[in-house]
């Protein structure tokens, strides 16, 4: 069964947000790194890229496929993971601790369109069945 | 086109129970719903490498042709030359249209019977191949038969295939060299066993009636080959340099681009497709096929991908992987010409960004063929 964790948001294309302070920390999902297999590579946009709530920010690469990563809230990139530049397999290891983007939120009223961690438990459910 | 099929649409090969009650992830490829991985693609690909692995490839094409202008025929719409070629040998080449593009790449059997041959084509042109055949017959004395759901086809594939093939009962296949076969039997029926295969390793494809071909799986699946999907047959063809059709090769791309004019027989007065691709032989083809290793950590290159030098596009990726085998990210890429040479340097864009790369052979791995 896939780990989930309390406290976050989560989003339908499986990325997770850490919010502290304002900065919302992006990453994806212990189901999402277990579908794709072993993690390649992980493309990051640029720090100053604004992005708006569902804008593709990147991509995620494994042996399959590249999976796009999608921001689930607005704001400004103020810092990717340098760690997974050389270490993609972080997300593999520790998905919930290898987040991938800092965003400095634009409106954290969006927040409340994301599932918490019961909704996405019975979300990623509905995918597996 | 696939995706607009509904699941029910799609054929079944005679093995799809097997790759459902085993586990496998299954999705459309060629019309046929097919396995694309058991356990994960990075195992079965290593299997296939270090020890061995079986395929279902039931959705290949079997289409006979035999009578008395058979051998004709055959060189008449297949660019290698099978008149020299005795029974029990296998020859791999193309069909072309007459303006040198690729109907399909396949191989020829010359099969038992007087002037009989055995066309194994790709599952989503079967039908394709089958009119292309029968449209060109006209004047020639032979029969045309598809007999793809007659046969069922396992691929036994990597360094081991040899332990698995006497453990089926079938110790005497074991002196056939690389693309030769035998006509034998299996448990009182008849089975084709070929020293072929599509991955760069030593191996056996199997083509018998559905019920053999169930039987041969039931009983390598127990004896611990590991079942693979079409996952990693594809990263492994990859590694070999092996074309795939509607990637390296197509009805736009002609063998002489895609660096297989070792196929074409141009002494032969006649097939189909020749004057064409002899021009464009003559006049230089205008792109080809070509490795391409990327430098360091780099995101994979996709088919689609566009290849650049000094900002201007010159290619496109028809394959790419983050290679299992040899841990490098790697693409084949249709080039303009001027620049295939080896070591030449170019770079390939990735969604938003862009990674530098050269020019390198398109066998990125070393073959392991059972030759003399």
């Amino acid at each position: 069964m896939s780990k989930i964790l309390e406290g976050l948001f989560y989003s339908e294309s499986h990325e997770w947000v850490k919010v502290e302070g304002g900065v919302a920390f992006i990453g994806i999902t212990d189901y999402a790194q277990n579908s794709m297999g072993d993690i390649s590579y992980v493309d990051m946009p640029d720090v100053g890229d604004e992005l708006a709530k569902g804008d593709e920010f990147g991509a995620v690469e494994s042996v399959k496929a590249a999976s796009d990563l999608y921001s689930p809230v607005s704001g400004t990139v103020i810092e990717c993971n340098a760690v997974l530049e050389n270490s993609p397999e972080a997300i593999n290891e520790a998905p919930f601790d290898s987040w991938i983007i800092k965003v400095e939120m634009s409106d954290e009223s969006e927040l409340e369109s994301l599932m918490g961690p019961e909704d996405y438990r019975g979300f990623i459910e509905g995918q597996e069945s | 086109m696939e995706t607009t099929l509904k699941q029910e649409e799609f054929k079944k090969t005679c093995l799809y129970d097997e790759h459902v009650s085993m586990g496998a992830k299954m999705s459309p490829f060629g019309g046929f719903m097919m396995p694309i991985q058991y356990e994960g693609i990075i195992e079965e690909h290593k299997a296939v490498r270090s020890a061995a692995g079986m395929f279902d490839v039931s959705h290949m094409g079997e289409i006979f042709v035999e009578g008395a202008d058979a051998e004709k025929f055959v060189n008449t719409v297949f660019t290698n030359d099978v008149t020299r070629m005795s029974r029990g040998r296998i020859l791999y080449g193309m069909m072309l249209y007459p303006d040198a593009g690729t109907v399909d790449d396949l191989l020829v059997y010359r099969v038992s019977g007087e002037n009989r041959f055995l066309l194994v084509v790709n599952a989503a042109n079967t039908e394709k191949d089958f009119q292309w055949l029968k449209s060109n017959s006209g004047g020639f004395d032979v029969k045309i038969t598809d007999a793809s759901d007659d046969y069922g086809e396992i691929a036994l594939q990597g360094p081991d295939s040899e332990k698995y093939i006497e453990l089926l009962g079938l110790g005497d296949c074991l002196g056939l060299q690389f693309y030769t076969f035998t006509e034998t039997e299996y448990d009182g029926q008849e089975i084709i066993v070929s020293r072929t295969g599509y991955t760069g390793e030593d191996g056996f494809e199997l083509y018998a009636s559905p019920e053999v071909i169930r039987a041969l799986w039931k009983k390598l699946a127990s004896a611990g080959v590991k079942p693979c999907g079409l996952g990693c047959r594809d990263t492994l063809r990859f590694e070999a340099g092996l074309p795939l059709y509607g990637h390296e090769l197509g009805e736009s791309i002609s063998p002489a681009e895609a660096g297989l004019g070792m196929f074409v027989k141009f002494d032969k007065e006649i097939f189909i497709g020749r004057e064409s691709l002899l021009a464009r032989k003559q006049s230089g083809c205008s792109r080809k096929l070509v490795g391409v290793e990327l430098e360091g950590m780099t995101a994979v290159p996709r088919a689609g991908c566009a290849v650049l030098k000094d900002g201007r596009v010159i290619g496109e990726v028809t394959t790419g992987y983050h290679s299992i085998s040899l841990e490098k990210n790697l693409c084949m890429a249709l080039v303009e010409t001027p620049y295939t040479a080896e070591g030449t340097e170019l770079c390939i864009q990735v969604r938003k960004k862009v990674f530098p790369g050269h020019v390198c052979k398109k066998r990125f791995y070393k073959t392991n063929y059972k030759k003399q």
